[in-house]
């Protein structure tokens, strides 16, 4: 079948078909179904092209900034306000703030992508073996679990921060600590939904042994949910890092973080607001961005929407 | 005539509560058996029992001379195999039914997977053109068809069926009867066969057990059945009603 | 006909959905006296929104549209929603499949019949539980005063299933919609069901709309039978003369059932013709 050669009309009639006729089909169409969901949400749409925008300028900052993010012109241009030259204004090492924020959403982006890979799959392998184990296992892990989560997650990152050592990387690290467990709670409430189907029972009774029952066929279920659970915790991820960064325990100086930013800008905010305005309003749009892009994760990916 | 399956004296309790209280059966090789109840009859339980998904309080179950341990290993697996009630339940929802049939094949290691997915799915009646449809773009039938290639596709010798057809529309159920008694001729099966329909089970099978409470109420022929030859109160109360509503 | 209790002409009812609209009944005429009507159908053959549509249950985006759906002589579809209300539970009722999701669960029984009753009439709180208490005698419950204070997590399916029809009865009403009312109970359980059913709606002159998929129950149960296929009436038939019957979809409705006695190998199967939709 040559269904793709003959219009646009027939490429959707393709991929929404009941009928597919190919693995790569039947997976397309899935997705176009998801996107389909996903696109009649305009603010999600919008929350996407914030993140795409995050990405762009992460990936051009060398482009997109037109002075040094570091060193600044400490003679002539300290604390200017924003203007054709400097368009957010200068800080008080002379530092161009918009080069800064270009650079900054790099520092935002590790941030938030490596506490995403940590602590997502670490939630999800503990909550699905919880879930499915069942018994000890269960209890255990659990109470492992409910450790973490009777902390403020600040005040725990707080104190793997004291005690690793300032620094992005150990932010990281301390951010990623302190949020596994309510992933690990979602993956476990999704599981224990799902293991007593049928479905799993008829895997079961292929003769599957337990792992391979929760990889294959128990995480596919719970990682949706997980999605975008982590996406709206992007924008907390982002606030949490900030807020380390503005304690001084994140990103140590002259690195262009956000949250550091907003922490030296603060000695003069009534005077020069454009030095903690700038980099509080990037936080601002970009938590906002991944809150509206897992809002509309939801209506794409919640299995419970119903696959009708 | 051999035994295939043969259950000695099986207790199953959950929480407390015996779902089963001490039932003995054997289905001979290449027998069609029924269990007949209603809900809370421990039929059901009877077929999970069988192949580990309830616990075993007390009691034996052999399979083709085969003593049943705690723990059902691999092997079992391919020789029993089971279909379970409802279309909507028994299909994961985001796979299709390619990768449902491969998962089997996987698991025990079966060459030429091509082959043997197509075979199955023709052998149901579905064809080729539902390989790689998802379980939400499939009719119950269609489903149940699916989940019958799914438990055939390991070859197995015995086929669990517990109420294979009772949540589809009575002329798919009759398409399902069909498929079924015709997959039993061909391969030779032995069906052990849950249902609360005494016209199912006296048109699918040679034998019967009618259970009660998780006892066994008596064991008939289908003939016997047929005739009105029964002993039990409980057996005759059921072949009324199966005959639908009389007004008195 | 003075006799006549409920007419629908023509009823229609419309779902939208992703790819357009789609029509669930497609033009649907019957009528109604003091009778017992069963309407048969497989799923998707509209027969539950038919019943849902005439007791204005059908959800909010489906539209509903008749040349004439007149209840005693009343037109449903142009009343204000508030007489419908009154009209609902009072001189209509419903009986769904399930007792379990039909009961509000954290209401015991006799207090969900005795609200009913207190909605629809003025009556005191102590008649009231008396009259609560005669209808749960009515469904043949042994012991009323026990049931009246047990929560229906508290008995069993057929217990919950006449503990509902207790309730729906309990105004009196003119016209019960029973959609599937015992295919979720066992098959002895539902015979005693549907007996209570019948002597209570011989004994008050009620109209009987019985809706299920099981054709050889509902002839063995009603006078007159409608068999549904894909939205539409195929054929209207006396219970009495349904071994008589001409559409060549209820004959094959008749016979794909296994039946004691009669051994059939392979049993016939439905040859779906599309005309039977057109």
């Amino acid at each position: 079948m040559t269904a793709f050669d003959a219009g646009p009309f027939s490429r959707r009639a393709w991929l929404l078909s009941d009928r597919p006729a190919s693995r790569l089909q039947a997976r397309l169409g899935r997705a176009y179904v998801a996107w389909r969901r996903f696109s009649a949400n305009r603010l999600a749409l919008v929350g996407m092209l914030i993140i795409i925008a995050l990405l762009v300028v992460a990936a051009f900052a060398d482009v997109l900034a037109p002075y040094s993010p570091t060193i600044g012109d400490l003679k002539n241009a300290r604390l200017l306000a924003p203007g054709a030259a400097h368009w957010f204004g200068t800080d008080d090492l002379g530092r161009d703030i918009y080069s800064r924020i270009v650079y900054g959403s790099r520092w935002t982006l590790y941030v938030v992508i490596l506490v995403a890979i940590i602590a997502a799959p670490i939630g999800l392998l503990v909550g699905t073996i919880a879930g499915y184990a069942g018994g000890w296992t269960d209890t255990i892990l659990m109470r492992i679990t409910d450790i973490f989560l009777a902390f403020p997650k600040l005040v725990l990152a707080l104190a793997f921060v004291a005690a690793l050592g300032p620094g992005i990387e150990n932010a990281v690290l301390a951010i990623a600590i302190t949020s596994w467990p309510p992933y690990a709670r979602i993956a476990r409430a999704e599981t224990l939904t799902v293991r007593n189907s049928d479905y799993i029972k008829a895997v079961q009774l292929m003769g599957a042994s337990p792992f391979r029952i929760v990889l294959r066929h128990i995480m596919p279920l719970c990682i949706s949910s997980l999605i975008i659970r982590v996406t709206l915790d992007m924008a907390g991820i982002i606030l949490t890092a900030a807020g380390l960064g503005f304690l001084g325990l994140g990103a140590q100086p002259p690195l262009p973080e956000w949250g550091a930013m907003i922490a030296s800008g603060r000695r003069f905010i009534l005077d020069q607001w454009w030095v903690a305005a700038a980099p509080g309003a990037a936080i601002l749009i970009v938590s906002l961005g991944f809150n509206l892009l897992g809002d509309g994760l939801r209506d794409a990916l919640d299995p419970r929407s119903g696959d009708q | 005539m051999t035994a295939c399956i043969a259950v000695e004296g099986l207790e199953v309790v959950f929480d407390r509560f015996r779902a089963l209280k001490g039932v003995s059966l054997e289905v001979r090789e290449g027998e069609s058996y029924g269990l007949v109840g209603e809900s809370g009859s421990g039929k059901s339980t009877l077929l999970r029992a069988i192949t580990g998904l309830a616990p075993v309080s007390s009691g034996t179950i052999t399979v083709n001379g085969k003593r049943l341990g705690k723990t059902r290993d691999k092997a079992l697996y391919r020789e029993v195999q089971m279909v379970f009630q409802d279309p909507y339940g028994s299909l994961h929802p985001r796979q299709t039914v390619d990768r449902l049939l491969q998962e089997p094949l996987a698991i025990h290691g079966m060459a030429d997977g091509e082959k043997r997915i197509e075979r199955a799915l023709d052998e149901v009646g579905l064809g080729k053109g539902f390989r790689f449809r998802y379980a939400h773009q499939l009719s119950g039938g269609q489903r149940q068809r699916v989940a019958i290639a799914r438990a055939l596709i390991l070859e197995p010798s015995v086929l669990l069926l517990d109420e294979p057809t009772s949540a589809l529309d009575a002329s798919v159920q009759a398409e399902v009867l069909n498929l079924l008694e015709e997959v039993r001729r061909r391969r030779k099966l032995t069906f052990l066969m849950v249902s609360h329909d005494l016209a199912i089970i006296t048109h699918m099978c040679e034998r019967l057990m009618v259970m009660q409470n998780g006892e066994a109420v008596e064991t008939l022929t289908a003939s016997q059945l047929i005739g009105h030859r029964v002993s039990a109160d409980y057996t005759r109360n059921l072949l009324r009603a199966s005959e639908g509503f009389v007004r008195v | 006909m003075s006799d006549t209790l409920l007419e629908v002409d023509d009823l229609r009812v419309t779902f939208p959905t992703r790819t357009g609209l789609v029509q669930a009944v497609r033009g649907v005429s019957f009528s109604l006296g003091r009778e017992r009507l069963g309407i048969v159908g497989e799923s998707g053959s509209g027969k539950s929104q038919t019943g849902r549509a005439i007791m204005g249950l059908t959800p909010p985006q489906a539209e509903v549209s008749a040349k004439k759906l007149a209840f005693d002589g009343m037109d449903l579809l142009s009343i204000s929603p508030r007489e419908r209300r009154a009209l609902r539970g009072n001189r209509i009722a419903m009986i769904l499949q399930d007792p379990k999701y039909s009961l509000d669960p954290v209401m015991t029984i006799g207090r969900q019949i005795v609200e009913t009753l207190r909605t629809h009439e003025k009556v005191s709180r102590a008649e009231a539980r008396e009259r609560a208490l005669a209808m749960l005698q009515a469904v043949q419950i042994r012991d009323p005063a026990r049931v009246f204070d047990l929560y229906p997590h508290e008995v069993s399916g057929g217990m919950g299933q006449r503990a509902m029809i207790a309730m729906m009865l309990v105004t009196g009403p003119e016209l019960m919609i029973a959609d599937e009312p015992t295919s979720a109970l066992d098959v002895t359980v539902q015979l005693d069901v549907l007996n209570i059913l019948d002597k209570l709606v011989a004994e008050r002159g009620m109209g009987l709309i019985f809706i299920s998929h099981d054709l050889r129950l509902v002839s063995s149960f009603c006078d007159r039978v409608v068999v549904m296929y894909a939205g539409k009436v195929v054929e209207q038939i006396k219970a009495s003369e349904l071994r008589d019957a001409q559409h060549p979809y209820t004959r094959g409705l008749l016979n794909c059932m296994p039946r004691i006695g009669f051994e059939r190998h392979p049993l016939p199967v439905l040859d779906r013709k599309p005309e039977w939709a057109a």
